[in-house]
């Protein structure tokens, strides 16, 4: 076994990496190439990263490619993602052309070498035009909420998106009418990612000393973007109601405002509400901050996810992972992360949020409870070695199309 | 010279399809529930069983907890969880049996249809099933009843729920092959286990002491 096996027999057990064995000797003789928009930054990157060194590692043949594209391809591209989310202006006929031209070049650019093909997000979503010529198997991971998208958008995508011979969605409610099947396949985390795994105690209390947080008072914590959807202002308002009545700080992180002027906007409201509270501290993080967030949720009492709207929220497993209870919104993949009064609970309201940290600051058992069942919870649902496993059931299903249930020999 | 034929245990791996059907009522779900794979009916009736528990769940099954939780009928969701589903052979029978319990309640309702929250609506989905051998056989009763202590969750679903309800079997594949031993007795302890009254681990353990008793 190989020592990055080793590492995630370590952490998942060997039950979990003798399945994926298992699983891999039936599939290994046809071989999977990964297609995605982006070679560093966001989540897919991530995930592909870490994936491919243990495809090779559980022997299954495996590639990744990136498209390219100019500026105005990706300005479209974020106008799609945009408007598959149901917010922002629907994609025009004019930006759909962008969209085509840059799928062509691409064509002409990208190998297309895998028995099997997944293409992640709307980005190199039309590269599937190619199966006609060359055949293979197409699926298209969608990582994105399309719960609600606009119409007409989705009215571009929808031909492109029956081309492929599966796709797949995060959540039950993300799933369209479609002729083609549709797997449901949630994301994961990285247990061995900077951004979750182990850390010592001094790289914790360095990282809360730099920011001034003092490790010997309640912390409560929320990461998220500086978006109104993540309703950091509901938080400083749930933070308030709670200092009333039990010591706490509050750490309000995230990135990512930088090219976002809403984003911005919203930072300054919540430096404005913050206002001259010592106890509240707003850290603006650059990107590349993972060590940095690992430490300040590992240094938390108490984790926030309180959305308004959420896609799936991984925040909230990378929470949970730590051994951390989850307040959050009682919406998206928010509600399957937080199981009510078991991982965490889930609220409605910043007085919902306030009653239930209380709650638990008074009662650290209860909170160490529910941070060990959170910890379960991930470590059998939302680690990668799951979402890898589910990716190579996939490439068996495809050999069974239209089965349900299959024996194999 | 044959031996008597030997047990080969199983395991299963699971893929979840969604077939895009979404109810956000009473009636609603009545249409799809007519309309879906039975892939679909026994995904929404079995899959909790798999699942890893923190306490014991209110409800097994998918309709009842989302009529509870969603449409807040609550009489219903129980009626729902009293549907004895040991006392079904085939998908199809317990499909007719949600539905006639569904049209019951809504004939003899007096209050209009309540509507799910628009973020809290049925999402129909189906269940896929890999069976695979494990590996693990057992030529005589004795090694049987060893070999059970070992075996994962998984695999004693597919021989207890997967083998009655979705490969036409008349009873779980342990008492099938403990009967064609002449083992009757044994087969019919076994038979006699609910499986849908307690988890897998208890299942197993039950199993052990039919076992340890003989």
């Amino acid at each position: 076994m190989t020592s990055l096996l080793e590492a995630y027999q370590e952490v998942v057990g060997p039950q979990v990496v003798q399945e994926l064995l298992v699983v891999a000797a039936r599939v290994r003789h046809r071989s999977m190439q990964h297609i995605n928009s982006t070679a560093v930054g966001g989540g897919v990157a991530e995930i592909l990263t870490r994936l491919l060194p243990l495809l090779a590692d559980i022997g299954v043949r495996a590639t990744w490619d990136v498209i390219r594209g100019d500026q105005r391809f990706f300005e479209v591209t974020k106008a799609i993602h945009n408007a598959l989310h149901g917010k922002g202006p629907p994609l025009t006929p004019e930006m759909w052309e962008v969209y085509q031209a840059a799928t062509r070049a691409n064509l002409e650019q990208v190998q297309l070498k895998g028995d099997v093909i997944f293409v992640h997000d709307p980005q190199p979503a039309g590269l599937v035009e190619a199966r006609e010529r060359i055949g293979r198997q197409w699926v298209w991971r969608c990582h994105i909420d399309v719960s609600t998208p606009d119409e007409s958008t989705w009215g571009f995508l929808r031909p492109l998106v029956e081309l492929y011979d599966a796709a797949i969605f995060s959540m039950p409610e993300f799933a369209q009418s479609l002729s083609i099947p549709q797997y449901l396949v949630a994301p994961s985390i990285d247990p061995l990612s900077d951004k979750n795994r182990e850390l010592d105690a001094g790289t914790v209390s360095a990282t809360l000393d730099r920011h001034g947080i003092d490790a010997g008072r309640p912390v409560l914590t929320q990461i998220s973007r500086f978006d109104r959807l993540k309703d950091p202002l509901g938080v400083i308002a749930a933070y308030r109601l709670v200092k009333q009545r039990h010591d706490c700080q509050l750490v309000l992180a995230g990135g990512g405002a930088a090219d976002d002027p809403e984003g911005e906007q919203t930072l300054e409201e919540v430096r404005a509400r913050a206002a001259d509270d010592p106890d509240i501290h707003v850290i603006l993080l650059p990107p590349l901050s993972d060590l940095e967030i690992n430490a300040l949720v590992r240094g938390s009492t108490i984790v926030f996810q309180k959305s308004l709207k959420e896609g799936f929220g991984l925040t909230v497993s990378e929470a949970l992972w730590k051994g951390k209870p989850v307040i959050g919104g009682a919406v998206g993949g928010i509600r399957i992360q937080v199981l009510n009064g078991v991982t965490g609970y889930l609220v409605h309201s910043p007085e919902g949020a306030a009653n239930r940290a209380l709650e638990l600051l008074r009662n650290p058992a209860l909170c160490r409870r529910m941070g060990e069942n959170g910890h379960e919870h991930v470590k059998q649902n939302f680690l990668l070695t799951r979402q890898l496993k589910d990716y190579l059931l996939l490439m068996l299903a495809l050999e069974h199309p239209g089965e349900r249930l299959i024996r194999l020999p | 010279m044959n031996g008597p034929p030997a047990f080969v245990f199983y395991t299963e791996r699971r893929l979840v399809l969604l077939t895009g059907f979404k109810a956000g009522n009473l009636p609603e779900l009545l249409r799809y529930l007519r309309r879906v794979s039975g892939a679909s009916i026994f995904y929404h009736t079995h899959h909790q069983y798999l699942s890893q528990h923190f306490e014991k769940p209110l409800f097994h099954n998918d309709f009842a907890k989302w009529t509870a939780r969603a449409l807040l009928e609550d009489v219903l969701a129980e009626k729902l969880t009293a549907i004895d589903l040991l006392a079904f052979s085939s998908i199809r029978q317990l499909r007719e049996r949600i539905i006639a319990v569904i049209e019951e309640h809504i004939t003899g309702s007096t209050r209009p249809a309540r509507e799910a929250r628009p973020d809290d609506l049925f999402h129909f989905c189906e269940s896929m099933s890999f069976l695979m051998p494990t590996g693990i056989v057992a030529d005589s009763v004795d090694t049987f009843f060893d070999k059970i202590r070992d075996i994962s969750n998984l695999s004693l679903f597919c021989h207890f729920f997967e083998a009655r309800l979705r490969l036409d079997r008349p009873t779980n594949d342990f008492s099938l092959w403990l009967r064609g031993l002449g083992e009757e007795q044994l087969a019919s302890r076994i038979e006699r286990l609910d499986p849908y009254a307690m988890t897998l681990d208890e299942l197993r353990d039950e199993i052990v002491r039919v076992g340890e008793s003989r």
